[in-house]
C-alpha cells in the first residue's frame, strides 16, 4: 500500500509539538534515580527544579525550554515502503511541519545564516532541518523522529591513535565534560554520546545518534561496549560535579557509544551531551495510514549496525 | 514552587528593588522577582554600543533586570504575543558590552546563564552596584513562561528578529534565579569550581596523554575555558 504524503506531514508536525513539551519518560525517571542519589544541595535543588518545569510544560502544553535548539529529524523507510509523492515529497512536508510547529507551540525561530544572520523565522533554511536517512529490511513503514537539540556547549571531536587505548578516550571524556559542565554549560545531567572509529563526519554523526537516538538504560549489544558505556558514566559522575556545575553527582545520566570500522592507524572520537531538555518523540507510519507514536527512535536496528558484506533482501516486485 | 529536599533561602523581590533589597541577596539563595524584566543580548548590544543608535525606550525609568535570553513567542492575530517559554543564554559571551550597558541603562540586576567571567565582578558588577542571578538547569523554560504576565513592548522585532529582538515583559513570582554573585562580587560558580578543582589532579592519575597533543589549549583542567 502507498502511504498519503498528508499522514507523514500530520505526524511531523505532531511530534514536532511532543519533543518541544513532553520530556521522554526514560530520561525523567533516570534523572529522578539520580536526583535521589545527588549528594550536592544546590545540584539537588536543580534537578527538583526540572522535574516541576517538565509538569508545568506538559500541563501547559508549552515547551520545557525557549531554546529550540536545532530541531531535525531522522528517517528510517522501510525497504517496502511507498510514498505516494516520492521521497522529495517527504523532505518537503518535513519542512512544511518545521515551519508550521514553529509558529503553533511556539518554537523560538533559532536559525540563521552562518554569515549573514538573516532568516526566515521558522527554523527553516538551507540544509535545515537536517534530515538523516537509514533503510530497514522487510518493514512497510517509515519512522520520523524529530531531535530537538542545543548546539553550543558539550560537543568535541578528536583524532586520537589506537596506542591511546582507552586511557585516551577516558582523558578525551573527562576534558569535555569538565569544559563543559563548569557552570553548567552542557545544561547537564546530560545523555553521554560516543562516536568512535569511522571517517571524521561518520564519528561526529555516530557520537551524536548515540546520544539523542537511543534512551537512557539502553545497553549496546556488544558486552565490551556495553561495559564501557558503564564505565565512562561512572567517569563522568566521579568527578564530583552535578547539575549547573555546583558540587555533587550527577553529571552523567546514561552513556551510550557507536562505533564504526575505522582507519587502521587511527582512533578517532567524538563527544555529544544531549541535556537537561533532552528532547525527542517518533512515530511510525504504517502502510495503512495507521500513526503510532513513542519515545525511544529504535534507530540502531542489527541492520544499521551490520558488519557484514550479504544481508537478507526482500522487495516486492 | 515548593523545595521539599532543603531549606534553602527563598526571596520574593519586588522590581524596582532598593539598593538595601539588593544588598541583602547572598549567594545561594534562590529567587523569584515581580515587576519588569526587559531583555538584550548580542544583537541590542552590538546595535546600541556598536553602531550608537538609540535606545528605543527609556530603560533606566522602566526596568533594572536584563534579562540574557530570547523567547519562544509568536505574534497572534490580535497583534498580541504568545510566549511559550523563556530560556537563558550563556552570558560570558557579553562581557566585553556589559560594562557600558550597566552605566547606560543603570540596570542593577543580570539574569542568564552560567555568569559572568570571573574577573568582572570586581571589575564590573560590584562598581556597578550589580549583582547576577542565574536561571535554574537552564532549562526551566515552561516555569519562567508562566512568570510572565504579559509582552509590555517589544523593540526591534523586525530588525533583529525573535531571538534578539528588546522584549520588555511584566513578570509575576518569575523564577526559579538563583543569586550566582552578590553585591560585595562573591560568585556562587566560584567557591563551588574552586571545591571541584581541589579533585580533578586525582581523576587524571594513571591515564597517559595522548600521543598528538593539540595546539592552543590549556592543559591546565582547573581553569575555565570561557
Amino acid at each position: 500500500m502507498t502511504i498519503a504524503i498528508e499522514r507523514i506531514e500530520a505526524a511531523a508536525y505532531e511530534i514536532m509539538c511532543r519533543a518541544a513539551i513532553d520530556i521522554p519518560p526514560d530520561y525523567r525517571r533516570g534523572i529522578a534515580e539520580m536526583r535521589a542519589r545527588e549528594t550536592g544541595k544546590l545540584a539537588r535543588f536543580v534537578l527538583h527544579a526540572m522535574a516541576e518545569n517538565w509538569e508545568a510544560a506538559s500541563a501547559d502544553r508549552r515547551p520545557m525550554c525557549a531554546d529550540t535548539g536545532l530541531p531535525r529529524y531522522y528517517v528510517k523507510v522501510g525497504n517496502e515502503a511507498r510514498v505516494e509523492t516520492g521521497f522529495v515529497g517527504v523532505e518537503r512536508v518535513l519542512r512544511q511541519a518545521t515551519a508550521r510547529a514553529t509558529r503553533d507551540v511556539p518554537l523560538r525561530p533559532n536559525r540563521v545564516h552562518p554569515l549573514w544572520r538573516t532568516e526566515h523565522g521558522n527554523n527553516v533554511g538551507i540544509n535545515a532541518p537536517e534530515i538523516d536517512w537509514s533503510f530497514e529490511p522487510g518493514a512497510d513503514w517509515v519512522d520520523i523522529t524529530t531531535v530537538h537539540k542545543g548546539g553550543l556547549f558539550g560537543t568535541d571531536y578528536r583524532m586520537l591513535f589506537p596506542g591511546d587505548g582507552v586511557d585516551g578516550i577516558k582523558r578525551f571524556v573527562l576534558d569535555g565534560l569538565i569544559a563543559f559542565g563548569k557552570r553548567g554549560l552542557a545544561c547537564q545531567p546530560a545523555i553521554l554520546g560516543i562516536g568512535l572509529g569511522g571517517s571524521k563526519d561518520t564519528c561526529m554523526q555516530l557520537g551524536k545518534q548515540a546520544a539523542c537516538l537511543r534512551i537512557v538504560g539502553d545497553r549496546h549489544p556488544d558486552p565490551g561496549i556495553a561495559a564501557l558505556e558503564l564505565e565512562l558514566q561512572a567517569l563522568g559522575n566521579a568527578i564530583g560535579m552535578g547539575a549547573m556545575g555546583f558540587v555533587g553527582s550527577s553529571m552523567v545520566v546514561d552513556c551510550h557509544i557507536e562505533v564504526g570500522h575505522t582507519h587502521t592507524g587511527g582512533m578517532p572520537v567524538s563527544m555529544h551531551t544531549f541535556c537537561l531538555a533532552s528532547r525527542r518523540a517518533t512515530a511510525r507510519i504504517h502502510a495503512d495510514g495507521a500513526v503510532e507514536y513513542r519515545s525511544d527512535p529504535q534507530w540502531f536496528t542489527p541492520y544499521l549496525r551490520r558488519e557484514t558484506t550479504e544481508w537478507e533482501t526482500r522487495t516486492r516486485t | 514552587m515548593g523545595n521539599p529536599d532543603e531549606d534553602l533561602k527563598i526571596v520574593r523581590l519586588a522590581l524596582p528593588a532598593g539598593d538595601e533589597d539588593i544588598g541583602r541577596l547572598e549567594t545561594g539563595s534562590v529567587v523569584y522577582l515581580t515587576g519588569t524584566v526587559y531583555t538584550a543580548r548580542e544583537g541590542v548590544y552590538q546595535k546600541v554600543l556598536g553602531e550608537g543608535h538609540a535606545l528605543p525606550v527609556d530603560l533606566r525609568s522602566l526596568s533594572q533586570a536584563n534579562f540574557h535570553c530570547s523567547p519562544a513567542a509568536a505574534a497572534q492575530p490580535d497583534g498580541r504575543y504568545k510566549v511559550g517559554a523563556v530560556t537563558a543564554t550563556a552570558s560570558f559571551r557579553f562581557s566585553r558590552w556589559m560594562d557600558r550597558w550597566l552605566k547606560l541603562t543603570g540596570t542593577r540586576i543580570v539574569i542568564g546563564k552560567g555568569g559572568m567571567p570571573h574577573e568582572d565582578y570586581g571589575k564590573v558588577m560590584v562598581p556597578n552596584g550589580a549583582v547576577y542571578l542565574t536561571t535554574v538547569g537552564y532549562g526551566t523554560g515552561a516555569l519562567l513562561g508562566r512568570g510572565i504576565r504579559r509582552v509590555r513592548e517589544v523593540h526591534w522585532l523586525d530588525e533583529l528578529g525573535i531571538a534578539q529582538a528588546l522584549w520588555i515583559f511584566e513578570v509575576e513570582d518569575f523564577g526559579p534565579f538563583i543569586v550566582e554573585s552578590d553585591v560585595r562580587g562573591n560568585s556562587l560558580f566560584h567557591q563551588h569550581g574552586e571545591a571541584i578543582n581541589a579533585r580533578i589532579d586525582a581523576l587524571y592519575a594513571g591515564l597517559k596523554p595522548p600521543a598528538l597533543h593539540r595546539y592552543g589549549e590549556t592543559d591546565d583542567r582547573k581553569r575555565e575555558v570561557m
